[in-house]
Formats: structure tokens, C-alpha cells, sequence
């Protein structure tokens, strides 16, 4: 098979192999079709390949094949080994520890006995990202909308493009600015918001300043670009012609957009708010920077305190000795698995609808 | 565009001397917004409850309010509905805008204050509280080895598996690749960090120092890897999918076997695309923080030695210098975060105007 080389670059190359193959016997390229396994292809009915020693059939289309097959089951093994490495390094500090994991509220894995607990930081985890979702989506659902069919088509293009990059920019440097900048704002906004709607509880007293509000603020701010880029592009795609029929059949264009638009642009939504919760659950050093650092589960989202499982593992990294740690990887163990849910749950709703959407079109 | 078409709503028989459905004046939105103004302002500081942001946020209620109620007087209900969520739109547009401004500004106008020679060209060794200068030339260092180590890591890994998915890959077992990338896409970032701090760092590298477990810069690019690899995946997969069938069929129907068409044919079309999400998966791995505290360790000092002692990055210089006591320390982050930005900012730019010549496009 030395040739094989000699006319696969031609062919790779275009241009010549239109002569080439006019060279060739049929069964020639017939046979390499063959043992290249392209489906459907019977190399025997085109005469002569059957007949052709097989035994060398390719090793390098074998190879090749392994090589992208191992690259695909790394994937597979890197989720299975984050979860084994995981559990092995978090198993001896939780044994370790003295009091109950998921209801103990504090961290101190560093004392002899080794005391810590998840109940608050998950508690905060959890809140600071949903809060940072109410925010976010409805504001950034509105300006996706505006740039897909609201604003003049270059200047939608050039914001557009601008929010993209947006969502380019680290988290350091949005929880930067929640410290530096933003933090006073907020504190004035919490007075205001005690004094007068003081009466509905997660509207508490302060010491005012780093809260789960600022927290969750910056997370809007962060999360803000990265739902109305995706969230644009799917709305950019709806059919123009179920557009114009919409607007055809008399409609403003707030009906073209509830009765076209956002129907087709359902499943996409559903991704990229989840997408956006991911990473809001994630979040490690907007949060490090701007929640106040506390053990304790409390509504009073005003407070000075707050805390999320990413934050805590980088805050309290540097002082941890060897229970320290694993009881830091048991938090991000809880972590994973609260991350794991919410992926998978929102990939099955987009495999489910995205088959709904498509057999409805 | 089809937004030009107003449609005109269908007249009761009654009235058939016009065709045109009876408008709100052109001067009624700019009246109903100064008439709300007004109002908020009386009620905010004849009661006291507030300053000029309440009276802000008061007067855009009233005026969608009032532009409900003006329209569904004049042309009826579903008319009022379109205006009041254009308002809306719009309003939501502009809320928007001023914190991502702000942050913009702020970045810029801090982080010009120590753009200078001496920050791009010194470390942060033997500088204390006291001390002006000190740059941020190690974290420099460290950002561009890791980064690079990364994507010689996952860029064939990545390019490698979303061929099987496409090409190979047929079944339970591909979907299951399909499933769990779109999953590991999920993983926070400070999970990766926790990763390779379990496997790496006291796992196996105390195998190369002497028992001790040691940080080092290549398990940063360890755990950023694991955070590009799905990024990768996902563009390469679907511009791979781009790739006009019978560019295929004429490369077999050549003779060329499979695993060259893919190389010669498929990945040359997609090209473009590919580096593309390259591109924009270094970006996003440039920007990380918690991974790189956790593993690389952070150093004051230059380290060109990715596999030995700590290293730092800019992402975590930034860090770092944010919870520093000295005075001197946030126009270091500031400036920190502007060059970290402005890295980022032209891989973006960069993948954005390569995708724009990609001619596959979408």
C-alpha cells in the first residue's frame, strides 16, 4: 500500500485528484473505501475488492480511531476521578469530625477535636445564587430581547458585541469592584430598605455592609452578560417568517414577540439561566471578596455576614492543615454534587424539549 | 427589518370614515415622562423617604403606569400591552448598563495609575507594606506558562474527542461523552482547583520532591485544562458538524480513507471556527482565580520553572493584593486587573473577528 500516501495528499490538497482518480481502477479507490469502514459502502459489488489481501487493513485509520476514542473516554475518567479523589481526601476528615456535617454551624477543622459543618454555607450558596437569578434573568431577558429586535441592527450588533466581551471579564475583577465601589451604594440601599420595608423579615437590621445582597448583586452584575449573550443568540434565530406571520396576522409587536419569539426561544432560555446558575453557584472570589464570612443561617440578607462553599474554601485555604483541607474538599465534594443536580436536571430539560420544539416545528 | 410594519388594528363598522386607528400624540410619552418626574419628585421629598435614586426608580413606575393607562384610553388595550413592555425593555437595557459602566470606568481609571515600566517589570520580592513600587511581572510570567501549558494539554485532547463524538462515536457510549462534557462545562471552577489539589498536589507530586506535596505552576495548567477541556469540546464538536457532508463523500469517493479526511478535509473547513473556541476557552481559563490559589500557591518571587515551587498569576496577583493591608496594594490590583482584562479582552476580540471570517458561519 505505498501509495496511499501519495494520492491521499493529493486529494487532501484538492485541485489534482480529479485526474488522479480518473487513473485509477474503480475497485482501487473502492477498496480503501472499504477498509476505511465507511458505512455503506460495499467495496465487493464494485468488482475486485473482496478479493484484496485485507490482513494490513489499515492501521492507521485503527489508530486513529483509538487515539479519538481514548480522548473521549478521558472525559469520562476525569469526571469519575474528581469524584473518587474527591471522596478519598474528604472521608478522613469527616470521620474526623465531632460534630454533625450537614447541621453544625461553624468551621473550625483546624481544632483538636475538629468541628465543621456545611449546613450554612450551603444555605448560602444556594440563597445568594437564587437572589442573583431573580435579578439577573428578568433584567437580562429584557435586554437580549432589545438587542434581537428592539434596537437598530448595527447598534444591536455593536452592544451586543460589547456584552460579549463583558462576559469575557474575570470574576477578581467584578468582586473587586463589589468591595471597593459598589459595597456603599449597597449599604445605603440596605438602610433604606430597613427603615421603610423593615417589616418583611429578610429585610433586617444591620451592622450594614458585606451581605448576602452585595454578594448576590455582584453575582448579578457577573451573570448579567453571560444570560443576555446566549439568550440573544437564541432569539436572533427564531424563523423570520413565524416573525412575519405574527405581525401579518395583526399583531404588535409585543404579541410577535410573546407568540413567536420567546416560545422558540424557550429551551435556550431554560439553558442559559441554568447555565447562569451554575455559574453562580460556583462563584468563588467575587464572593470571597464581597460576603462578610460568617457561619450562621439567617435570612436577614442585609446583614453583615453570609457565606458560600466556594468563598469558604478560598478564604479559609491558606490556614488549613491536613483535616483542614480534606474538610475544605468534603464542602467542594457538596459543592460538585449540588452543581452535578442542576446540570443534569437542566440538560435533561433541554434534550427533552429541544425534541419537543424541534417535532412541533 | 419587519419592525417598520405598525399594524393597524381593525375598525368597529361604526366609524369608516378613517383608515388609520386613532394614535397617542406624539408629544404624550415625552409629558407622561416629565408629569412622572414631577410627581416622584413631590412625593419623594414632600414625605422625606429619599434622595434622587428613589425618585429615579419612582418616576420610571409612574411613567409605565401612566403610559398604560394614556394608551389603553387612546388605542386600546393590546396597543397599551406593546408599549408598556417596549418601555420596559428598554428600561431594563438601561438598568443594566450603568453597573457594567461603572465597573468599566472603575477598571480604567484605577488601573491607569500604575501602568507604568516598573510594574510590568518587577515582582512583588522584597517589596512591604511600605513600598510603592513592585510589580506584577512574576504573576505575568506565571498567567502565560500556565495558560500555555494548559492548551498544549487539552487543545489535542479536546479537538481529538469532539472527532470521536462526530466522526466515530455512534451509540450509548458517545452520548454518554455528549452528556457528561455538556455536564463537566458545569464544574466550578474551585472543584477543578479541589481536583488536582487531591490528585496532584498531595497525591503525586510528593513522588518528585522528596515526600513533600509541593505546588507548582503545571498543576494550575492541570486544573485549568480540566476547565477548558469542555469549552473545547463543545465548539470543535459543533463546527465540526458544520462541515458540508459532501466535502466527505468527494474525499471517500477519492479513495481517501477516513482518518485522513478527517485531517486533511474536515479540520482544515473547520479550522477557523476551532481555534475560534480555542481562543475563547484560554481566555475564560486566563481569568481564573480559585484554581490557581489552591494548587499553584501564589509567590511573591519570579518563577520560570513551571513544574517547581509556587507560582502566581494575574487572577490570583489580583487577589492577593485585594487583601493586602498596604496602602499601596489596590492600585496594584487595579492595575493587575486592567492588564488582566485587556489579555482577555484581545483573545476575545481576536476569536470574534476570526469567527467573522469563518465561512461556515452559523
Amino acid at each position: 500500500m505505498g501509495d496511499t500516501p501519495h494520492r491521499s495528499a493529493h486529494a487532501g490538497t484538492g485541485g489534482t485528484p480529479v485526474a488522479m482518480s480518473h487513473e485509477r481502477p474503480a475497485g482501487a479507490s473502492a477498496r480503501v473505501a472499504e477498509r476505511s469502514g465507511n458505512p455503506g459502502r460495499p467495496g465487493g459489488d464494485l468488482g475486485g475488492g473482496g478479493g484484496l489481501p485485507r490482513a494490513r487493513a489499515f492501521g492507521a485509520e485503527r489508530a486513529f480511531r483509538g487515539l479519538t476514542l481514548a480522548a473521549g473516554t478521558t472525559v469520562l475518567v476525569i469526571i469519575a476521578a474528581i469524584a473518587i479523589f474527591l471522596i478519598a481526601k474528604a472521608v478522613p476528615a469527616l470521620r474526623a469530625n465531632t460534630e454533625s456535617f450537614w447541621t453544625f454551624e461553624g468551621w473550625f477543622p483546624n481544632d483538636n477535636p475538629p468541628k465543621f459543618g456545611i449546613g450554612a454555607l450551603a444555605f448560602g450558596t444556594v440563597l445568594s445564587s437564587l437572589l442573583a437569578l431573580l435579578m439577573a434573568v428578568p433584567v437580562a431577558l429584557g435586554i437580549a430581547l432589545y438587542l434581537s429586535h428592539y434596537a437598530p441592527r448595527r447598534l444591536g450588533n455593536g452592544l451586543g458585541f460589547v456584552i460579549d466581551l463583558l462576559a469575557a471579564v474575570p470574576s477578581v475583577v467584578f468582586g473587586l469592584w463589589g468591595r471597593d465601589y459598589f459595597a456603599g451604594p449597597v449599604a445605603d440601599l440596605s438602610a433604606w430598605l430597613n427603615t421603610y420595608f423593615g417589616w418583611i423579615p429578610i429585610f433586617g437590621d444591620g451592622p450594614y455592609g458585606s451581605s448576602i445582597l452585595l454578594g448576590s448583586l455582584v453575582l448579578a452584575i457577573m451573570v448579567l452578560p453571560i444570560v443576555t449573550s446566549l439568550s440573544r443568540e437564541v432569539f436572533r434565530q427564531t424563523p423570520t417568517a413565524n416573525e412575519e406571520a405574527a405581525l401579518a396576522l395583526g399583531a404588535t409587536r409585543w404579541e410577535m414577540i410573546r407568540t413567536a419569539v420567546l416560545p422558540y426561544g424557550r429551551p435556550g432560555v431554560v439553558a442559559a439561566v441554568m447555565l447562569g446558575l451554575g455559574r453562580a453557584l460556583g462563584e468563588t472570589i467575587a464572593l470571597a471578596l464581597t460576603l462578610g464570612s460568617t457561619y450562621a443561617i439567617s435570612f436577614n440578607i442585609l446583614q453583615s455576614g453570609g457565606n458560600s462553599i466556594a468563598a469558604n474554601i478560598a478564604n479559609r485555604f491558606a490556614e488549613a492543615n491536613d483535616t483542614g483541607r480534606g474538610a475544605l474538599i468534603a464542602s467542594g465534594l457538596v459543592l460538585f454534587a449540588i452543581t452535578l443536580i442542576v446540570n443534569i436536571t437542566a440538560r435533561a430539560i433541554i434534550y427533552r424539549r429541544r425534541e419537543f420544539t424541534e417535532s412541533a416545528a | 427589518m419587519t419592525s417598520t410594519l405598525t399594524p393597524s388594528r381593525p375598525r368597529p363598522p361604526a366609524q369608516p370614515a378613517t383608515l388609520r386607528a386613532r394614535r397617542l400624540p406624539a408629544y404624550a410619552a415625552p409629558a407622561i415622562a416629565v408629569a412622572a418626574v414631577l410627581l416622584a419628585a413631590a412625593v419623594v421629598y414632600g414625605a422625606g423617604i429619599g434622595g434622587p435614586v428613589l425618585v429615579v426608580v419612582i418616576a420610571a413606575l409612574l411613567y409605565l403606569v401612566g403610559l398604560f393607562v394614556a394608551t389603553n384610553a387612546v388605542e386600546g388595550r393590546r396597543s397599551a400591552r406593546n408599549r408598556t413592555w417596549s418601555a420596559l425593555i428598554h428600561s431594563a437595557f438601561v438598568l443594566a448598563v450603568l453597573p457594567l459602566a461603572s465597573v468599566v470606568w472603575t477598571l480604567v481609571s484605577k488601573g491607569s495609575e500604575r501602568l507604568d515600566g516598573n510594574f510590568f517589570g518587577t515582582s512583588m520580592n522584597n517589596i512591604g507594606a511600605r513600598d510603592a513600587n513592585g510589580g506584577a511581572y512574576h504573576a505575568i510570567v506565571g498567567t502565560l506558562e500556565q495558560v500555555g501549558i494548559a492548551a498544549l494539554i487539552t487543545v489535542p485532547l479536546g479537538v481529538l474527542c469532539a472527532i470521536y463524538v462526530v466522526e466515530y462515536g455512534r451509540g450509548r457510549f458517545a452520548f454518554a461523552i455528549r452528556f457528561f462534557v455538556d455536564v463537566m462545562t458545569g464544574i466550578p471552577s474551585i472543584v477543578t482547583g479541589l481536583f488536582v489539589l487531591a490528585f496532584w498536589v498531595l497525591i503525586v507530586s510528593p513522588w518528585f520532591n522528596d515526600g513533600r506535596p509541593s505546588f507548582s505552576g503545571f498543576a494550575a495548567a492541570l486544573a485549568l485544562s480540566v476547565l477548558m477541556l469542555p469549552t473545547i469540546v463543545r465548539s470543535t464538536e459543533e463546527m465540526l458538524r458544520l462541515v458540508p457532508a459532501p466535502l466527505r463523500e468527494g474525499a471517500y469517493a477519492l479513495g481517501v480513507p477516513k482518518w485522513k479526511t478527517i485531517l486533511r478535509v474536515v479540520l482544515p473547513t473547520a479550522l477557523p471556527g476551532i481555534v475560534t473556541g480555542i481562543m475563547l476557552a484560554i481566555a475564560r481559563a486566563a481569568g481564573e482565580t480559585a484554581p490557581v490559589l489552591l494548587v499553584a500557591g501564589g509567590g511573591a518571587s519570579i518563577n520560570f520553572n513551571p513544574f517547581e515551587n509556587n507560582q502566581s498569576s494575574l487572577a490570583l496577583f489580583v487577589y492577593q493584593q485585594a487583601g493586602e493591608a498596604s496602602k499601596y496594594s489596590p492600585a496594584r490590583a487595579w492595575t493587575a486587573a486592567l492588564t488582566l482584562v485587556a489579555l482577555v479582552l484581545v483573545l476575545t476580540v481576536a476569536a470574534k473577528l476570526l469567527a467573522r471570517r469563518n465561512r461556515l458561519g452559523r
